[in-house]
């Protein structure tokens, strides 16, 4: 079964027909086919974003890899083992919300996993004094997540994310909330801690211009339930950054991009296409 | 201080110099009410002969294991609550009335189960406080946001740390609300049980000064109870702003 996702080669994760429904919330509700049956071959150190229409099954796709919910159907492998609804070892996520604790300090949020995960404290301290550094968050370190503006708790979250040495990185509208300079030099962050940690990256975001300047290879998601119908390879190097978005080729990603999903965003505002 | 902070101690300074000059200048009868220096005169003078410090300990001791009973029993039991909700549909009506009970006339009853000890004392004290607990437990719990349990998940903690370390100190700001009616309602249980059922403590000792027109000692005894749930309730109240602040939270 070769659908759009897939390729050839050792993958990192390999989705296969994935698919996840809903149970009805009320007796004598339908329930919701929310996603797939899917396929997804994610290559080792690749950047891989996701874009769809607002209620595609993004979000669910990405909780089904981190192993937060379990398909209903089909299956995800992670470094050839099987992942199904329990978080596996190597995998970090960054959420849309805010998702730093406004009890610990900025340094204590960063360390919360090491913590958790029993790293002895010098080992810890020397991560965390590194993620804060890579982050721009040195001088907060003592500081509370309600003293930061959202663009600096984002950071925190992601070096919270970063201290664990994740081989895997799931990033759900991490910039959703920000605006748009902001964004761009968010991006430029996450390609730097991209190429330093050699890690595989999957990007979900509803901005188009953020998946073709971030990523090697964008999934194209349909609406509800949302299957891939566009792959599109963007052939930048490795060593790219926001300066890419004047390069005429972005121009090109961004109208595939949208000509594939045109049709998919008006299903999901409910007109025809 | 704030504005509002010297306008309040302005008012409470002035009712206590009102209520001086009032029985200073013998409008009220000193047998009814005695001025607020003789009030505390007379509480320096229990204090300095260590007359009351046996009912004092007994009192605190009493209204602080009805509080810490029913802060942890409240928390532990809305934890549980929280977790069924089914079982939380079937008890939210029963909960929502609960204060509407009259518990002192179960008083009877409490002193055949557990004897004339400090026991009955204490359980009404904790019946009083640990509904306040479980509401306040449930309000929290249900504002813990969802995505701060992804993260628990993620970081493969047991139910037991999840509740200890991620929902305790998220829902915390809900928790206070129920942490000072805990105080306010374990001082009201117990000092009122002692006044009904009880030999010893600062309840028995008011009453039993009312008894024998001790006028001066019935009110140096309200004094002290007047100050040091005040003092309580500053301290609770400079914990709770410091941790709002922390959160950006705070009024």
């Amino acid at each position: 079964m070769a659908g759009p996702g897939t390729r050839a080669g050792a993958a990192h994760a390999v989705l296969r027909g994935v698919t996840r429904i809903f149970p009805p919330a009320d007796r004598g509700q339908a329930p919701v086919h929310a996603l797939g049956p899917l396929d997804l071959d994610l290559a080792r150190g690749e950047f891989f974003a996701v874009v769809g229409p607002s209620g595609c099954g993004k979000s669910t796709l990405l909780e089904i890899l981190a192993g937060l919910s379990a398909p209903t159907e089909g299956s995800v492998m992670f470094e050839d083992s099987a992942v199904r609804g329990s978080p596996p070892d190597g995998v970090g996520v960054v959420f849309q919300e805010d998702a730093s604790f406004p009890w610990l300090s900025v340094w204590d949020n960063v360390a919360f996993g090491l913590r958790r995960a029993g790293i002895d404290s010098a080992e810890t301290a020397r991560r965390v004094d590194h993620a804060l550094g890579f982050m721009g968050l040195t001088g907060f370190a003592r500081a509370y997540p309600a003293q930061l503006s959202g663009g600096m708790r984002q950071r925190v979250c992601i070096a919270r994310t970063l201290v664990l040495q994740p081989r895997l990185i799931l990033l759900d509208e991490p910039f959703g909330a920000l605006d748009q300079q902001t964004r761009l030099l968010m991006g430029d962050e996450l390609l730097r801690l991209w190429r330093d940690t050699g890690a595989t990256v999957l990007l979900i975001t509803h901005a188009l211009d953020e998946a073709a300047m971030l990523s090697d290879r964008i999934g194209v998601m349909s609406a509800r339930p949302g299957r891939f119908i566009d792959m599109v390879a963007t052939g930048w190097p490795r060593d790219r950054d926001s300066t890419i978005v004047s390069d005429a080729a972005f121009g090109e990603v961004t109208a595939r991009l949208w000509s594939s999903l045109r049709g998919e965003s008006l299903k999901a505002l409910g007109a025809a296409p | 201080m704030t504005r509002a902070g010297w306008i309040r101690t302005a008012i409470v300074l002035g009712a206590i110099a009102a209520l001086e000059l009032v029985t200073q200048a013998g409008l009220v009868s000193r047998h009814t009410i005695i001025p607020p220096t003789a009030m505390a005169a007379a509480l320096w003078g229990l204090i300095a002969s260590g007359e009351i410090v046996p009912d004092i300990t007994k009192t605190v001791s009493n209204v602080a294991a009805a509080f810490v009973l029913s802060v942890a029993g409240g928390f532990v039991l809305g934890l549980l609550i929280h977790a069924a909700p089914r079982l939380r549909r079937a008890l939210d009506p029963l909960l929502a009335t609960y204060y509407a009970v009259p518990f002192f006339v179960f008083y009877p009853l409490l002193i055949v189960i557990f004897g004339m000890s400090d026991l009955p004392i204490i359980v009404i004290g904790f019946l009083f406080g640990v509904v306040a607990m479980i509401i306040a437990t449930l309000n929290g719990l249900d504002r813990v946001p969802r995505v701060a349990l992804k993260v628990a998940r993620l970081s493969r903690m047991d139910p037991v740390s999840i509740a200890l370390i991620i929902k305790f100190p998220a829902a915390t700001p809900y928790l206070f609300t129920g942490i000072k009616l805990a105080v306010a309602y374990s001082f009201i249980g117990v000092i009122a049980s002692e006044f009904i059922l009880s030999g010893a403590g600062l309840g028995f000792a008011i009453s039993y000064a009312y008894n024998n027109f001790d006028t001066p000692k019935m009110y140096a005894l309200m004094l002290f109870i007047l100050v040091s749930v005040t003092a309580v309730n500053m301290v609770l109240h400079t914990i709770e702003q410091r941790m709002l602040r922390r959160r950006g939270l705070a009024r």
